[in-house]
């Protein structure tokens, strides 16, 4: 990682800590890319400090995407990728899910991008978005039953 | 269906179904569109008819099985695919590709940029009824097609970048094929553009059509040239630059007017500039040299090699038996496709089939800006639009 690229995440870091210490419960550096660990409560907020803060600036949510570590707790990962445009710097945030209650604030409000990844996150992983304006099926046909990309269904699919 | 107030009394919106069979969606994409008369007040994209579940299925491949899925996805960028997924897994590994292996996989991955514009200025120019550019741009990009054959056997799904470097070296005579195309290619550019920039029709059907503010761009995650219309100069070559991007001098078109006619100039101009960088790449490609990692348990190794000494004898099988096993942990790419910021995000968890492949395409998430765009304008524009955002359902659906 250059040392430019280590001293702007480490900027970010300090940034987030500052305003809220709650906000940055892990962070992870690794193969040269920064991930922020964020609780599931502080996610809608964080997002928003990340967006607007003057210092941080992330205007662009890159992508969005689940991982499902079944059968290890917590179950589900969402990891967002954040590019700051004007900063040009790249940072990760992510925050855990329990298989019990997969349920996360949705980042439509901050970003409106979020929405069809939002969309897709629920169609495949199950994983319910409060607040989202649309939440239903995307790729999948409507009547279609269950979460595919979860670890415990099959590959080629349930008969 | 909402009741809408006219002139002469009030009246209901139609609702009409485009698709998913149709010849102007460039694949199977279902649009329902509420009109008023010919305007659309509202369009809702409706996707996942080319769904085949590759992210699914690469969990259950191992990783160098998983580079002939990723051709598929967006298919007119094949090597572009092939180049994020091995990006990425050299990353999870911290696997360093030599500098010749490198500068090919640019050459190549511009060729198929240039290629993929070709096929999107054809069929936008169909779509607006300019029928004679459609062949043209066909038949220029059937000398790309040669070149991608020569090197790699195969036409579109070439598979040909792998992880550690190339799968094969390069043919013999790639050079002068190559210049050929080089020394072709401007003029025909030059031909497109005298029939098409200046032309009023061409000017009336895409000025002022399809526009969104740089702002709104953002907000919804557009990247690639829609956002460079808008002027945002956007280009992960050039910010984050990967595979030695840094070493190439070319320019990132961009232009202010953030409608269909400026997208349409910013893909010409990007044209022009890929053709720069094919011919810095040739002038830096060397004739002697690797074109693959000195990596023995995760490369595959020379098949003398492989005949001859009992090590490589033993890598080679347990690589194609059980695979390598990079260390846990998750990491993100981003290139440039011609669409726009493809990235691709992999997580291990220590064994040799990936745990998660998920693909960051442009086209679904550029798909997002479509109803914004087509609102309150007319049908004809709608067909205008889907062309602008240049989409592939491959890999919008993947």
């Amino acid at each position: 990682m250059t040392q430019l690229a280590k001293a702007g995440a480490q900027l970010v870091v300090e940034h987030l800590r500052a305003w809220n210490a709650q906000a940055v419960s892990q962070v992870i550096e690794y193969r040269g890319d920064t991930t922020i660990v964020v609780p599931k409560e502080l996610l809608r907020a964080t997002a928003q400090q990340c967006k607007q803060d003057p210092a941080l600036l992330f205007n662009l949510l890159s992508d969005a995407t689940c991982l499902d570590r079944y059968p290890v707790e917590p179950r589900f990962e969402l990891n967002y990728q954040l590019v700051s445009i004007p900063r040009r710097e790249r940072i990760c945030l992510r925050t855990c899910v329990s298989a019990q209650h997969p349920v996360v604030d949705s980042l439509e409000s901050v970003w409106p991008g979020a929405n069809w990844l939002e969309r897709e996150i629920f169609d495949l992983f199950g994983i319910q978005f409060t607040g989202h304006p649309d939440l239903r099926r995307i790729l999948l046909p409507e009547g279609f039953e269950g979460s595919p990309l979860r670890r415990d269904f099959p590959t080629e699919g349930k008969r | 269906m909402t009741t809408v107030e006219t002139a002469i009394g009030t009246t209901k919106t139609m609702v009409l179904n485009m698709g998913p069979q149709h010849p102007s969606t460039h694949g199977v994409l279902r649009v329902l569109l509420e009109l008023d008369g010919e305007n659309v007040v509202s369009a809702v994209p409706d996707i996942g008819y080319l769904h085949t579940g590759i992210e699914k299925s690469c969990e259950d491949k191992t990783y160098s099985q998983a580079i002939t899925l990723t051709d598929r996805m967006d298919y007119l960028n094949p090597l572009g695919n092939n180049l994020v997924y091995c990006l990425a897994v050299e990353k999870l590994l911290g696997l360093e590709v030599p500098k010749r292996a490198q500068y090919i996989r640019v050459m190549l991955v511009e060729l198929q940029r240039i290629s993929s514009h070709l096929v999107w200025l054809g069929t936008h120019a169909i779509d607006m009824g300019a029928m004679s550019l459609l062949l043209y741009c066909f038949r220029e990009r059937e000398e790309i097609l040669k070149i991608f054959e020569r090197f790699s056997g195969q036409r579109m799904m070439t598979s040909y970048i792998r992880i550690g470097g190339l799968a094969l070296e390069p043919p013999a005579g790639w050079r002068e094929r190559v210049k050929r195309f080089l020394d072709m290619m401007p003029a025909r550019v030059d031909e497109y553009e005298a029939l098409l920039t200046e032309n009023r029709i061409w000017k009336g059907r895409l000025q002022g059509v399809g526009y969104l503010s740089p702002d709104d761009l953002i907000a919804l995650s557009t990247t690639g040239p829609g956002l460079r219309a808008a002027g945002v100069a956007y280009d992960n070559r050039k910010l984050f630059p990967y595979s030695s991007y840094e070493e190439f001098d070319f320019n990132v078109p961009t232009r202010t007017e953030s409608d269909c006619y400026a997208r349409y100039m910013v893909r010409v101009a990007e044209i022009r500039e890929s053709l720069k960088i094919v011919k810095q790449a040739m002038d830096k490609i060397t004739d002697q040299g690797p074109i693959k990692a000195d990596a023995p348990g995760i490369v595959p190794p020379e098949r003398e090699k492989m005949k001859t000494e009992m090590e490589a004898l033993i890598y080679h099988f347990k690589i194609f038996t059980e695979g390598f096993s990079p260390a846990p942990g998750e990491v993100y790419v981003a290139v440039e496709s011609p669409r726009g910021e493809l990235g691709c995000f992999i997580a291990s968890d220590g064994s040799p089939k990936p745990l998660r492949v998920h693909f960051r395409g442009p086209s679904f998430i550029n798909l997002q800006a479509l109803p914004r765009m087509i609102k309150g304008q007319l049908i004809a524009d709608t067909v205008a639009c889907i062309g602008t955002i240049d989409i592939v359902l491959g890999e919008v659906d993947r």
